[in-house]
């Protein structure tokens, strides 16, 4: 099978903090742009994943931001900014089931507590910058 | 196993997707829960059984690469659901029974879960 060595490009999302069922378009756009450049399937599946759960968050907790997608020959980047009230304890945050959640978020299917521990199992790196207060950026990294 | 024979099995209706009734599912998982859909869905092309129904659970299947949809419990997707799903090509069925039901009559047919031996 021949490689298709990408082009560097980027594209950036509004996320809406206000409307839950629109969350996750911007994860869906980016799914199906990175299958139109002809990304290797299970790698599409490992960003759409991890920027999905980092989508749903930023509507559960922050409010909304946005999503940065770079692509480069070598990695893919995405990056998710908000200006919400931050995280407290990261390694916390971190642990298999810990959520602070709503139980409305709960009853849709969410706040499950999985959301950072699943960005990080399906990304190569995973960078979490927050401030409380101030809002959180996440990093996730792929390696082509 | 064909999503027709899913339907013919769950004597369930196509909400949307008929189109597909040929197409394989070739395991099933079974949740409310999406997190955990999200965290524990390895095979794509599977089925996904869920007393859920709002826009999430569409496009967290299409996340997943999953190909079905089976309400339980006669749920109704709304209209934004279908949409996604027709946009996504997911298939998406309703049958009367509840999950427990609905998942042994799968089991007894020879569909299998989406675990690790």
């Amino acid at each position: 099978m021949s490689e298709k060595r990408l082009e560097c490009m980027f594209f950036s999302y509004d996320v809406d903090g206000g409307n839950f069922d629109s969350a996750g378009m911007a994860s869906v756009d980016t799914k199906s742009r990175l299958k139109r450049l002809g990304v290797d399937k299970e790698l599409i599946r490992r960003i759409s994943i991890s920027m999905y759960e980092a989508e749903i968050n930023m509507v559960i907790h922050a409010n909304g931001g946005k999503a940065d997608v770079l692509i480069c020959p070598d990695k893919i980047t995405v990056t998710m900014k908000d200006t919400g009230q931050g995280i407290e304890n990261i390694e916390q945050a971190m642990q298999e089931g810990f959520s602070t959640a709503s139980d409305r978020i709960r009853a849709m299917g969410f706040g499950a507590g999985m959301g950072l521990p699943n960005m990080k199992k399906y990304s190569d790196k995973l960078t979490v910058l927050s401030e409380v207060g101030v809002g959180t950026t996440i990093i996730m990294e792929y390696y082509l | 196993m064909k999503i027709s024979e899913v339907a013919k099995i769950l004597e369930a209706s196509f909400v949307c997707g008929e189109d597909m009734k040929d197409i394989d599912v070739t395991n099933a998982f079974a949740c409310d829960l999406m997190s955990d859909v999200l965290a524990y869905v390895k095979d794509s092309d599977g089925a996904l059984l869920t007393g859920l129904a709002n826009p999430q659970v569409v496009r967290t299947v299409a996340m997943m690469d999953m190909r079905c949809i089976i309400f339980v419990r006669n749920k109704n997707p709304d209209s934004k659901s279908i949409e996604l799903a027709q946009q996504n090509g997911i298939a998406v069925l309703k049958c009367r029974h509840n999950m427990f039901t609905a998942c042994g009559l799968l089991f007894e047919s020879g569909m299998r879960g989406d675990e690790d031996e």
